[in-house]
């Protein structure tokens, strides 16, 4: 399975990672070794078999509708690379 | 007197109940060997504040004559994977560096709470995805073993959690948490001639331990011994309502109920383990291995787990898939790295911050999960990888009606020299053969030293049990233990 730079540029925009020309060359033929090996499971005959949902079986809790957590703003804040007025700060999206 | 380092935990904890030494001794001992080994790299954080308050506190209580707690006067090394408030908990990554949590995950605060103090915070791959601690941020770690030969190559300590099993096999700490997603407790274990042990999946709860592949990531202990192991585990254990896949059970007395009999419990042992180009040390510790079972009297039973040679490229779909997922989180708002050059926008910030803040192997991993979850290919990939998943489950569940525990190698090879191998990602991942299915299928695993090489390096068996069933691994890995003699040490250097 070969995997074009324009590929590899595809998925690293979907994954928000900002890649340069060199690594984009560097990656095609990386990504599709590894994509080649996991090939094989194709060739396992699965029909029938239901995916894994949980490995040790357990029921899903509810726990009382309280709450149990809030109230901890500096906290929350305390390790943002920018914070003003309580919130956290980002580049203006909106004009 | 005794080097207090030479100890162990369950040494430590009964010395210090009886008043052989105290408890501030011990702590000071290790942060002063911790404060030696540099040229180890095992610790990226050093906290002997935190060891010695504890240590104080040990001995407070003693004088005034409180029981003491389960593990009162024992410092340990914490995986830099775990949260821990007020300390750097950098998962050896550059985008969470700085990152000090305002919290402490669970496991490690069961740890201070049994009377546990911390000596710092141990190096390891980064985010946990490695075999060999060659893609932390902050610089490899130094195994403390040397190849017998005369050549002094720098060898892997393992990996994931290589700063735990260096420092442990070099006796900087009695013993450290580790984390295993796909082996990152037991190959470093392996590797560096010590015990550790993955118990079942939802034992250990997740909560604070940053995240790398939801569905597998399991804490452990990582000691010299296999009681220090099954000490350890018991703080470490326990329900807890913060992770929703934590298990609601009592946390069974595995030391009180350690036996290294193995009467009228048969051992399993898997054909598809024997693999291609296996070196013939490691096909003959395993053949020892057998003869040790059998010895403390277990029957010895072949067993068949089909599907085994799918473990692994099923693992490296599910593993990225789910840590594509899981480091969305860091974006460069919230806590840790943020790159935003002049003018850029909100979008150019996620893509830079995120090319800046992860390593190579993170970034590999994060774009093969992504391309595998990409639309019109999720159910090639990630479906069918679940459903080989099953498969694999299910071959030990068949394997359960024959055997009570598997014995196999812990890893094809003996620790191998850094660099060797980081440049070939697939050669690294096969590393993992041995301890990726039971990884996937969630079962307890250990692996416990059982020899060495030619080259004087430590080899490791695993056990593998039942889900739920930690003590028969742990009494099959003491059965070995108690008959490999294993007394090997490394000889110090740094």
């Amino acid at each position: 399975m070969s995997v074009d730079i324009a590929t590899v540029r595809r998925i690293a925009g979907l994954a928000r990672i900002a890649i340069t020309e060199e690594e984009a060359e560097r990656l095609s033929p990386e990504l599709g070794n590894i994509l080649d090996w996991i090939e094989q499971l194709g060739e396992v005959d699965t029909a029938g078999v239901e995916p894994m949902t949980a490995v040790i079986a357990n029921r899903l809790r509810l726990r009382d509708d309280v709450v149990t957590d809030g109230g901890i703003r500096e906290s929350v804040l305390a390790n943002a690379p920018q914070a003003e007025h309580g919130f956290f700060t980002v580049p203006k999206v909106i004009e | 007197m005794t080097d207090l380092t030479d100890l162990g935990i369950r040494d430590i904890r009964d010395g210090v109940r009886a008043g052989t030494f105290s408890a501030r001794e011990v702590a000071e001992a290790f942060t002063a060997a911790v404060a030696a080994a540099k040229p180890l790299n095992a610790f990226l954080v050093e906290t002997p504040e935190h060891a010695l308050a504890a240590a104080d506190s040990a001995d407070a209580a003693r004088a005034a004559g409180e029981v003491p707690k389960p593990l009162a006067g024992v410092p340990i090394g914490m995986k830099d994977l775990f949260c821990t408030k007020g300390v750097p908990s950098t998962a050896a990554s550059h985008i969470l560096e700085g990152f000090t949590p305002e919290y402490e995950s669970t496991v490690s605060q069961k740890l201070w709470d049994a009377g546990a103090g911390m000596l710092g915070k141990l190096n390891m791959d980064q985010f946990a995805m490695g075999s060999s601690n060659e893609t932390s941020y902050f610089g490899e770690v130094v195994s403390p073993w040397r190849r017998a030969d005369g050549g002094n190559a720098p060898l892997a300590p393992g990996g994931s959690s290589g700063g735990s099993s260096a420092a442990v096999a070099a006796r900087i700490a009695p013993g450290a948490t580790g984390t295993d997603t796909g082996g990152s407790i037991r190959q470093p274990a392996a590797f560096t001639g010590i015990s550790g042990i993955k118990p079942t999946y939802g034992r250990c709860s997740r909560w604070g331990v940053i995240a790398f592949a939801s569905s597998l990531d399991q804490a452990g202990p990582m000691a010299r011994d296999v009681r220090d192991c099954a000490i350890l585990l018991e703080a470490m254990a326990g329900f807890d309502p913060k992770d929703a896949t934590s298990l609601d059970l009592e946390v069974p007395r595995w030391e009180a109920g350690l036996n290294a009999s193995l009467k009228g419990k048969r051992v399993g042992i898997p054909r598809e383990y024997r693999v291609d180009d296996m070196p013939a040390e490691i096909d003959a510790l395993w053949q020892r291995g057998i003869d040790w079972l059998r010895d403390a009297g277990a029957e010895i039973v072949e067993v068949s787990l089909p599907h085994t040679r799918y473990a692994l490229p099923a693992y490296y779909i599910i593993a990225p898939a789910e840590a594509s997922s899981n480091l969305a989180r860091y974006d460069g708002v919230r806590y840790g790295l943020r790159d935003l050059p002049e003018g850029a926008n909100l979008q150019e910030m996620y893509a830079r911050t995120r090319a800046e803040g992860f390593g190579d192997e993170v970034k590999r991993r994060i774009l093969i999960g992504t391309y595998v979850l990409s639309a019109g290919f999720y159910d090639a990939y990630y479906t069918q990888a679940q459903k080989v998943r099953t498969l694999i489950a299910r071959d030990f569940e068949r394997a359960w009606e024959q055997c009570d525990v598997l014995l196999t190698p812990t890893a094809p090879s003996a620790a191998f020299a850094l660099g060797e191998k980081a440049a070939d990602p697939l050669a690294m991942y096969l590393n993992d053969v041995f301890t990726v299915p039971s990884s996937l299928a969630g079962l307890p695993a250990m692996s416990v030293p059982g020899g060495v090489d030619a080259g004087g390096l430590p080899l490791g068996l695993q056990i593998i049990g039942r889900p739920l069933d930690e003590q028969g691994v742990l009494d099959a890995a003491l059965a070995i233990e108690e008959r490999a003699g294993f007394v090997a040490r490394p000889a110090r250097w740094w």
